[in-house]
């Protein structure tokens, strides 16, 4: 068994390592023909004389290959705008396409090859790793052993290094992503499948990766967590939502000429749902087009707060929601990393809050911008002002690079607690008109801790559970944790009649006080 | 405004010391030698399975006792002059017009030959988990001598780092004298499943020295000698009452107080496991070491020094903890051996982890108290089934309503009533299961 778990470490590490090598494996060579066929027709003149220092010569590194073009296109656009000649600068992203045609070596002549020893054996060596943990760590039950001795789970050196790699593949996601080409070619057999007219993009890439740790670390989530079927059954519902309707079925839908879209996500973490070009593309798109776009309206105006009301947030948060889905899997290491403490929560309601303040005001300005066909507001565009510093701030830092890069450092629910806007509403909706808390049990709290240690919204739920207190919190995404590991049974998710929800304070077991002489 | 000094800051203390300081305007000053802050003494297993930290045991942030003007102290108090009303820390002199004494409890050691060797220790506070640190590393095999709470959790935090363990148990189950035998057995099953080489009805007889002042080995009364680089003595604890014991303060095996939790001194009180009630109420015992009966004194006696004279008076008793993976909880009286004048009703699930035991007088069928394992179920319900003495057949009825499993769990209330009803045919019940909508819909 033994023997197992270490091979299939050794085929995983070999697979991560070879991904990580891919990043180097392509040289990059751009050719007039290349040029030509890649750069529209009206940039060619502009561009030709600054790139042509490059045509023929090899990179063997795509940043150096990608900074070269950049500074060529930015050199172009320098001089426009010193001429004001506007309507001339290039707003074309071509250094994904330009590198992706200039990129050549394995990665092109062996893809489908590289990516089954990078995914396929990586999977396997990581389910050779996890499965045998059934046998291997004993009776089905708590398994936190050793969680604070270890480097990556307690922010020691492995945990910095995954939170580095993290960030950077974040960054270069987000803002490079013509650097990590390599990586999106990798991933093409795969796109090809569910769609062989299509060609993968780094959200491609992205959402495959995304897919992938959900599904293998929740693995390791149901083989953990298997003598609980509440997390079991949580657990099959997040791989489930991430798998269907956040990665097959928006590709699918593409296939079938239909938009694409995720019928499980939501504004206002959808933030671009009222953009005016996807309202646009909806509602062109016919029937079904219309269906989404009522769809995703009804979703938040409608089942939110009915859903909310019967079951609390987490009926999204940890049960449907993907970026809940990753955080409640692959993020499940790092639970415990959460700041427990009064000003944290400070923090966060500051925070989360005014996010969701902020998504409101861009959206309203986005559709004002669509009804009237203004794209200022009092001489301000809102896309300048409102949508793009939305979409660069909490779209892209802190959604992606702060709210997973630093999982190994913060904690899994980063962005969730901090960031979220939809968290934020859901939140206000179950804190104050809900028939979900968590009932603690009388007067049986050792104030222990492990409840709040392994709340990965940082909630200090042994403060409640020590005096007697239901736990209502706007936070609370209900994974059930806390419940999970209290060695005393004294937590438990409830929904149940509102009334009694904000009871006082009671703790069982001692008559003293009634019987005051 | 008095002044009160509170020795020891552990839940009876730090609880005494939230309570008045909620109720009243006294200058409150907590003294412990142990640790800067209140911890979680309940929780110094998960620290060393590296469940958690230090700093995650302390119930509540280092900001908390200044907001709340506690003045917490560090120090050893080694001698009272209850004239003067001083504590003596060494030079320090620190009065008082009100004391509580909360100075917990010592580990037991019944003068074993070697029981002073290195590599020999008991586990209660905190610098025994540092020493335990030290003792325990890179060794082959750990003896642990006892079979209580302790005990157990001393196995389970050497088994985490995968340390095999001896258990050695001198009754014929583990905490034989506290658990019927059916659950106990069911404990010893589930200890062995974890590969703890458990030995019932073993005694230890002496602790073998290596020659150099560590330990190397154990011989029990029966003459078999087990090698082994730790051994973990867990023989029980009892009430420290080292600072008064030859002082005007009367002390029996605790420091001795009335129902207001007073010594025999005018204001000097006593709580949680150091104190011993002269007269406990009969389902009571006056002497009573753990967390909840501390935490019960200490809201009591802030109560009385809040200025409103308040008698201690515990409510039904409850208890819980947890072996390995399997969660107990216990309401009302269950001792190990069933009262001549009662019966007692046991389910066990065929997994053989979890078990439901009743036991309830013979004539009237009234319960008097309910051992749960595997299952978790509501204080709040049997506290109410307990005091107000229903009968085995109303709760059986009702069981589904102490339910507090997670959702989604098997519910087992189904099969202890067709159990009832084999057992019972004259008095049957209807089976009751709720389904899973009733319950998230509940
Ligand atoms: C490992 C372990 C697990 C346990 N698990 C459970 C459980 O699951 N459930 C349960 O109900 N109970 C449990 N108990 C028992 C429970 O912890 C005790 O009953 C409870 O902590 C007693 O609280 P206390 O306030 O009376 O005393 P303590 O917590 O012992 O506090 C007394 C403090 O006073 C200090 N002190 C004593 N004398 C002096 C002096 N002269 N000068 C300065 N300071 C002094 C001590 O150092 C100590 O810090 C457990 C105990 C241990 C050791
Ligand atoms: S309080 Fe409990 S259920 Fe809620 S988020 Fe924290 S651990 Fe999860
Ligand atoms: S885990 Fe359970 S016993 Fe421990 S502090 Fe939390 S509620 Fe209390």
């Amino acid at each position: 068994m033994k023997a197992i778990r270490y091979t299939g470490l050794a085929l995983f590490l070999f697979s991560l390592g070879l991904l990580l090598a891919l990043f180097f494996a392509s040289s990059y060579t751009l050719t007039e023909q290349l040029f030509n066929t890649q750069v529209k027709k009206e940039h060619q003149e502009l561009l030709r004389p600054e790139v042509a220092s490059m045509f023929g010569k090899t990179y063997g590194l795509s940043i150096s290959f990608v900074n070269s073009l950049n500074s060529a296109i930015e050199r172009v656009n320098d001089k426009k705008r010193a001429e004001q000649a506007w309507d001339q600068v290039i707003y074309d992203d071509y250094a994904g396409s330009i590198t992706r045609a200039a990129t050549s070596g394995v990665i092109k002549t062996h893809t489908t090859l590289l990516f089954i020893l990078v995914f396929v054996v990586g999977s396997i060596g990581a389910l050779m790793y996890l499965l045998p943990q059934a046998q291997l760590a004993g009776p089905p039950g708590i398994k936190n052993n050793g969680i604070f001795h270890n480097s990556l789970n307690n922010r020691g050196w492995m945990g910095i290094l995954v939170g580095t790699l993290l960030i950077l593949f974040y960054i270069a996601l987000y803002f490079f992503d013509a650097y990590i080409t390599n990586w999106i070619i990798l991933v093409d057999p795969v796109q090809k499948l569910i769609n062989p007219s299509g060609q993968s993009s780094q959200w491609f890439l992205y959402g495959f990766l995304y897919t992938f740790a959900v599904l293998v670390m929740g693995v390791r989530m149901l083989i953990k967590y298997r003598h609980s079927k509440y997390q079991v059954f949580r657990t099959i519902s997040v791989m489930f939502f991430q798998l269907s309707f956040a990665f097959l079925i928006p590709e699918i839908l593409v296939r079938l000429n239909q938009p694409y879209f995720d019928f499980k996500n939501m504004w206002p973490l959808d933030y671009d749902f009222f953009d005016a070009w996807h309202l646009n593309t909806l509602t062109s798109s016919g029937g079904l087009g219309l269906f989404m776009l009522v769809w995703g309206i009804t979703l938040f105006a409608v089942g939110v707060p009915v859903f909310v009301y019967f079951f609390g947030k987490r009926w999204y948060c940890s049960w449907v929601c993907g970026c809940g889905g990753l955080a409640e899997t692959a993020g499940d290491p790092f639970r415990q990393l959460s700041d427990k403490s009064l000003k944290a929560w400070k923090i966060e309601r500051w925070l989360v809050h005014g996010v969701l303040v902020f998504a409101v005001i861009m959206t309203a300005g986005v559709l004002y911008s669509f009804f009237t066909g203004s794209d200022t507001i009092a001489g301000l565009s809102t896309y300048t002002w409102l949508r793009q510093p939305y979409g660069f701030f909490i779209g892209a830092i802190f959604s992606g690079v702060v709210g997973t890069g630093f999982y190994p450092l913060m904690g899994n629910r980063v962005w969730c607690r901090f960031g979220c806007p939809l968290a934020a509403y859901l939140g206000i909706v179950q804190r104050f008109k809900s028939r979900f808390r968590i009932t603690t049990n009388g007067g049986q709290c050792i104030s222990c801790g492990n409840c709040s240690t392994y709340c990965e919204m940082g909630i200090d739920v042994r403060w409640y559970a020590q005096r007697g207190q239901n736990i209502v919190r706007a936070s609370c995404v209900g994974c059930g944790v806390c419940s999970s590991v209290c060695p005393r049974g004294v937590l438990n998710l409830e929904n149940r009649d509102e009334d009694g929800r904000f009871g006082k304070p009671i703790l069982i077991g001692n008559n003293s006080s009634t019987l005051q002489k | 405004m008095k002044k009160i000094v509170i020795l020891g800051n552990g839940i009876a203390g730090i609880t005494a010391a939230r309570h008045i300081r909620k109720n009243a305007d006294h200058h409150i000053t907590v003294i412990s030698g142990e640790s800067d802050h209140f911890f979680s003494r309940t929780a110094l297993m998960y620290i060393y399975m590296g469940h958690m930290k230090y700093e995650h045991t302390k119930p509540y942030e280092d900001w908390f006792w200044e907001k709340n003007k506690i003045n917490l102290k560090r120090a050893w108090i080694d001698r009272i002059d209850f004239d003067q009303k001083v504590l003596h820390a060494g030079e320090e002199r620190i009065s008082y017009d009100a004391l509580i004494l909360a100075t917990g409890s010592q580990p037991n050691k019944f003068g074993w030959p070697g029981q002073d060797l290195q590599g020999v220790q008991s586990l209660y506070h905190l610098q025994d988990l540092e020493l335990m640190e030290q003792n325990t590393r890179n060794i082959r095999r750990a003896v642990i001598v006892g079979g209580g709470l302790i005990g157990v959790e001393m196995a389970e935090m050497l088994h985490s780092r995968n340390i095999p363990v001896t258990y050695l148990i001198r009754e014929e189950h583990f905490w034989g004298n506290m658990l019927p035998k059916e659950e106990a057995t069911l404990i010893d099953n589930h200890l062995r499943e974890h590969g703890i080489d458990l030995r019932s009805q073993t005694e230890l007889k002496a602790i073998l020295d290596d020659g150099n002042g560590q330990v190397k080995g154990i011989e029990t009364k029966d003459g078999e000698t087990i090698d082994c680089e730790f051994v973990g003595l867990t023989v029980g604890v009892h009430p420290n009452i080292a600072l008064v014991k030859d002082s005007p303060v009367e002390t029996d095996k605790g420091i001795l107080v009335d129902d207001y939790l007073q010594t025999n001194i005018e204001d000097i009180f006593a709580i949680g496991d150091c104190a011993q009630l002269r007269t406990p109420q009969s389902h009571r015992r006056a002497i009573e070491a753990v967390w909840y009966a501390g935490r019960m004194m200490g809201e009591t006696v802030a109560s009385t020094l809040a200025g409103k004279p308040t008698a201690y008076r515990p409510g039904i008793w409850f208890n819980s903890a947890k072996f390995f993976d399997i969660e107990y909880q216990n309401y009302g009286q269950v001792p190990a051996e069933c009262p001549e004048d009662c019966d007692d009703f046991y389910w066990q699930c065929i997994d053989g982890k979890k078990c439901l035991k009743i036991i309830y007088e013979k004539d009237s069928f009234k319960v008097r108290g309910v051992n749960l394992f595997g299952i978790r179920s509501r204080h709040e319900v049997w506290d109410n089934w307990l005091s107000q003495e229903k009968t085995l057949q109303e709760i059986i009825a009702d069981l589904p309503k102490a339910n507090f499993d997670p959702e989604f769990f098997k519910q087992w209330e189904g099969e202890i009533q067709k159990k009832y009803n084999e057992e019972f045919p004259n008095h049957p019940i209807s089976i009751r299961k709720p389904g899973i909508l009733k319950r998230l819909f509940a």
